[in-house]
């Protein structure tokens, strides 16, 4: 249940932006989240559901961009599906992850005077 | 104030942030690494199901190398200081993070535990994570590799099952392999769906019990500390680690 922590972190850091902004109340926050990040995408919104009362985020709204993930050769650039052995079958390399474990605040609708 | 219409709607910005939302676990992150490596010490994250393993393989690692090796330990527990026990028993000296309901251990936690560890000699230190194939991996402690203890009662499909960890790690330990005549367990099976998750999959079959394959665990350790150790040399050629504070 580490969704929680990541909840207090999220709001944590939106309270930075909003107290940097002179920010009053947050409308929405977009945050892009890997499927293979770890985070389950119904607790995490339970978590936030819970953790943003009484706070800046009290009553704004989660909107979640999955993303699924993507392997690819190093080298030739090559794709590697997801469930096949993660090597590229053309150099025989290691594929690396290019995307698909970020866990990511992109922004952040809010009122604010100062932008 | 809605400068369109002037319905008197206060106006609602986008505020671009594109940071990690664990950003600050990060940054405490990246100070332990440079701790650990200032001192040029290999510091490993172990992780695993509960009942994986991973006290006992650290004990038969104290078993094997705890004569040639200065061996540091410190054990995320839920509720007890029973690992810790076990490993400061077998020679290893070892301190426990009692993390009450917390699924995992962050970096926080571990840089706090840093603080209060009685010695900063260590050779290995190894981070005992909670027992837990989810929640761990994604916090960054400040190690040099994340090591994954599965074992061999879990059954072959536990990679495929759990990607997020076993994606994660430099190494597994397939442990208790003592009891393969009695399971139905195939290692083949593990190996493939450890290639279709782990980038780079390496495992290695050990047995605590027997000592079976520890031999080339100590191997594996001491390769990672010889990179570690370079690490540090490069390090201190450089600059040393930024310090607002004294570590004991």
């Amino acid at each position: 249940m580490h969704e929680y922590s990541i909840v207090a972190s999220l709001i944590d850091r939106v309270q930075q932006e909003a107290a940097a902004h002179e920010g009053a109340r947050v409308h929405r926050l977009h945050v892009k989240i890997g499927e293979l990040a770890g985070v389950e995408l119904e607790l995490l919104k339970t978590a936030f559901d819970t953790f943003r009362e009484r706070t800046i985020c009290d009553g704004a709204e989660l909107t979640i961009n999955s993303v699924a993930p993507a392997w690819a050769c190093p080298s030739c650039k090559r794709t590697v599906e997801r469930g096949s052995i993660l090597r590229c079958d053309r150099c025989g390399r290691p594929a690396r992850m290019i995307q698909g474990d970020e866990i990511i605040l992109e922004r952040i609708e809010m009122e604010a005077p100062n932008v | 104030m809605c400068e369109t219409c002037g319905c008197g709607d206060p106006e609602i910005v986008p505020i671009e942030v594109q940071e990690r939302i664990l950003s600050d676990n990060d940054a405490q992150a990246a100070h332990n690494r440079s701790h650990f490596e200032g001192l040029g010490v290999l510091a490993i994250n172990l992780m695993g199901s509960p009942g994986a393993g991973k006290t006992a393989v650290l004990e038969a690692t104290a078993r094997a190398a705890g004569r040639e090796l200065k061996l540091g330990a410190v054990s995320g527990d839920l509720a007890t200081e029973r690992d810790a026990d076990r490993l400061n028993a077998s020679g290893i000296v070892s301190s426990t993070i009692t993390t009450g309901s917390a699924c995992h251990l962050d970096a926080r936690l571990v840089h706090h535990a840093l603080h209060h560890f009685p010695s900063n000699d260590r050779d290995v230190f190894f981070i005992e994570n909670v027992g837990n194939l989810v929640c761990p991996a994604i916090y960054d402690l400040g190690q040099a590799a994340n090591v994954v203890a599965l074992s061999v009662t879990e059954g072959e499909d536990k990679p495929l099952k759990y990607p997020v960890m076993f994606q994660k790690a430099d190494l597994v330990l397939l442990t208790k392999i003592d009891l393969i005549p009695h399971l139905d367990f195939d290692v083949a099976a593990v190996r493939d769906a450890l290639s279709r998750v782990m980038p780079e999959a390496t495992m290695l079959e050990v047995s605590a019990k027997t000592g079976e394959g520890i031999d080339a665990w100590l191997g594996w350790l001491e390769a990672r500390r010889l990179e570690a150790l370079e690490r540090s040399a490069e390090g201190h050629a450089h600059a040393h680690h930024a310090h607002s504070h004294e570590h004991h």
